[in-house]
């Protein structure tokens, strides 16, 4: 098992060096640069800049010094737009607001959605079931981007309950969590609900009950666990998604996370904040695959590393 | 008293092709200590009768008549009932060791929990207890295997693990749902010896469900031979082998493929087992029946001829032998 995460995290490095060059390639090749204005910059000016920020190297060269900023100082560079300020710092400032709510989204997500699929399994084809599933679809046919505004418009402009934008305390999560949870609630609920389905029909079940064990405890301590397996392997990139997701709810709610950082990196071409941002997304999914991974190891026996 | 009396027995399961009579009509009896063979082949109904003696229906399954458990009704009782009957006084083997186990728990929990929960044992007394019961099946290195998880068990294995599951609360009633059919053959002769011996030591009445005719000789003083939902004929083991009483039960024998013989030829009976959903008129048998005459048009009723035995057949038995 140990040796399997070193393992794992050992091939995390070249996988990570592949999305930097790829990535480092791709921005590059887009059109327009980091002093692109509509006032063109005296081309003297724009030289002495690009000699400062190192982009009149050649390309690999660029890339050399990026990765040799990283591993040597953990240095992702200064932001090419904002003058004082480095990319360590904008993604310290961000990452933690965005940490917050998509971990609270993600808690949310994964306690209500096992639960409403849970209980719309074990009473399949009843109005509880057919009001979980109804639920379920129109949560995830309802894209964040309109479920932002119209959070806003009711508890703020109409109810008047809720701060509609800012980052100051615990009822200013609500909304953003409730945003961003919806969809993924709903994705977890259809996945638990229709393999919890799936497991109550197996030979084991029927085993648990000719046992005479309360059904309370066939569906908790034997059909749970197998039927969590499908929303685990679910969970890893939902969870990336959700971070990435955040982009609508900074912009809708002022939040200052990481998402607005990103969006305007990739509009300014602040070629460093993209780079850091994609780099931390990238680490992000590496990782929480690695915790699915791990998780189907300890549900299901017969898979060992 | 008998110890399981079913009486008019039936189950119809609601289908989208409408319902399916999956059992008509069925009356039992077992009492304390006996062993009783319910014979038939696929989708004849034997298996359901079992699930719902024991409450285990699909959820479309309806039923109807009356199971009395000890002078207690059980059928369609609420689950709170059948549970204290369950494993305590009532268990049950299944057709698959393979997917019957939970194969994401350890098999030390998969059976304490039985005695934890009915006899409020400890985790501690009920790993004994059990480790105990895995030795009784002959389990090799009980007391270690115990810890592992069932993927790790052959075939056979897994099967001893369910018998000795089932007999830790020493219920008075151990059903087996053909518990031989997914295992090779050396591996079934282990098995049915193996319940026999446990079937004399702990003295429970057994209902054995099997298709095959060879494991009922061994094992059952009783056999009850089904088809179509339907009892056809009802008899001690030995005089059933030796005077079969209905068509269908002498389809069955000559079936029977044979090694001592090499000239015999295996007859299989002609046609197809019933469509359950639109069964035909009268014996359900009629269609592939050899001796069927007009009368079979309507069922004819199991009626008893000789001590202990019973038919449901109209044509007499002596015109059964040409």
């Amino acid at each position: 098992m140990f040796s399997y995460i070193l393992k794992r995290l050992a091939i995390a490095v070249p996988t990570l060096l592949v999305l930097i060059v790829i990535s480092f390639v791709l921005m590059h090749s887009a059109p327009g640069g980091p002093f692109t204005a509509e006032r063109k910059l005296p081309p003297e000016v724009l030289a002495n800049l690009n000699a400062k920020y190192g982009l009149d190297d050649p390309l690999w060269k660029q890339i050399g010094t990026y990765v040799w900023g990283i591993v040597s100082d953990f240095d992702f560079g200064p932001s090419f737009i904002y003058k004082d300020r480095t990319v360590n710092e904008i993604i310290a400032q961000g990452f933690p607001i965005t940490l917050t709510y998509g971990l609270l989204s993600f808690v949310v997500a994964v306690v209500v959605g096992v639960s409403l699929g849970v209980a719309a399994a074990v009473r399949h084809n009843t109005l509880l079931d057919y009001i979980a599933v109804g639920v379920s679809i129109g949560a995830q046919v309802l894209p964040n981007f309109v479920m932002a505004p119209v959070l806003v418009l009711v508890f703020t402009l109409w109810l008047g309950w809720l701060p509609g934008g800012g980052w100051q305390g615990p009822e200013y999560w609500i909304m953003p969590v409730i945003a961003l949870s919806t969809s993924f609630m709903a994705s977890i609920a259809r996945i638990t609900r229709s393999s919890m389905l799936e497991v109550l029909t197996s030979n084991h079940i029927r085993t648990a009950r000719a046992k005479g064990l309360p059904e309370r405890r066939v569906i908790l301590r034997h059909a749970l666990k197998p039927a969590l397996l499908p929303v685990i392997s679910y969970l890893g990139p939902a969870f990336v998604a959700m971070i990435t997701g955040s982009v609508v709810v900074d912009i809708y709610f002022s939040t200052g996370g990481i998402g607005k950082a990103f969006v305007d990196s990739a509009l300014n071409r602040d070629y460093a904040v993209m780079m850091g941002v994609t780099i931390l997304v990238g680490a992000l999914t590496i990782f929480f695959n690695l915790v699915v991974d791990i998780l189907y190891g300890w549900i299901d026996p017969k898979i060992r590393y | 008293m008998s110890l399981l009396q079913i009486k008019d027995l039936s189950v119809t399961f609601e289908g989208d092709d409408g319902p399916v009579h999956a059992v008509n009509n069925l009356s039992l009896s077992i009492d304390k200590g006996q062993t009783l063979g319910i014979v038939g082949e696929s989708g004849s109904g034997k298996s359901q009768t079992a699930f719902s003696i024991m409450g285990l229906l699909a959820k479309n399954g309806r039923t109807s008549g009356s199971v009395l458990f000890d002078g207690q009704e059980i059928l369609g009782a609420p689950a709170k009932v059948l549970n204290k009957i369950r494993a305590e006084r009532i268990a049950m083997i299944f057709q698959d060791p393979m997917t019957s186990l939970n194969p994401y728990m350890r098999i030390s929990d998969q059976m304490t929990e039985v005695l934890t929960l009915h006899h409020g044992m400890s985790k501690r007394d009920a790993l004994v207890e059990c480790t105990r019961m895995l030795d009784a099946v002959k389990i090799p290195a009980a007391k270690e295997r115990i810890r592992l998880y069932p993927h790790e068990f052959s075939g056979g294995m897994r099967q001893r693990v369910m018998i000795a599951m089932s007999l830790l609360c020493k219920p008075d009633l151990l059903i087996a749902d053909e518990p031989t059919t997914a295992l090779d053959v050396t591996v079934q002769a282990q098995i049915m010896g193996l319940l026999s011996e446990l079937q004399r030591d702990f003295g429970m009445a057994t209902i054995l469900i099997t298709h095959d005719l060879g494991v009922v000789a061994g094992f059952c003083e009783r056999v009850l031979v089904m088809y179509g939902g339907r009892v056809m004929e009802e008899a001690p083991t030995d005089p059933l082998f030796a005077t079969p009483s209905h068509p269908y039960t002498r389809g069955l024998l000559a079936a029977v493929p044979r090694v001592d013989d090499e000239d015999a030829v295996m007859k299989a009976i002609p046609g197809n087992p019933p469509n359950m959903s639109d069964p035909p008129e009268g014996c359900p048998f009629r269609p592939r029946c050899t001796y069927a005459v007009d009368s079979c048009h309507t069922m004819p009723p199991l009626e008893p001829f000789a001590e202990n035995r019973a038919r449901a057949c109209r044509r007499p038995i002596e015109e059964l032998s040409a």
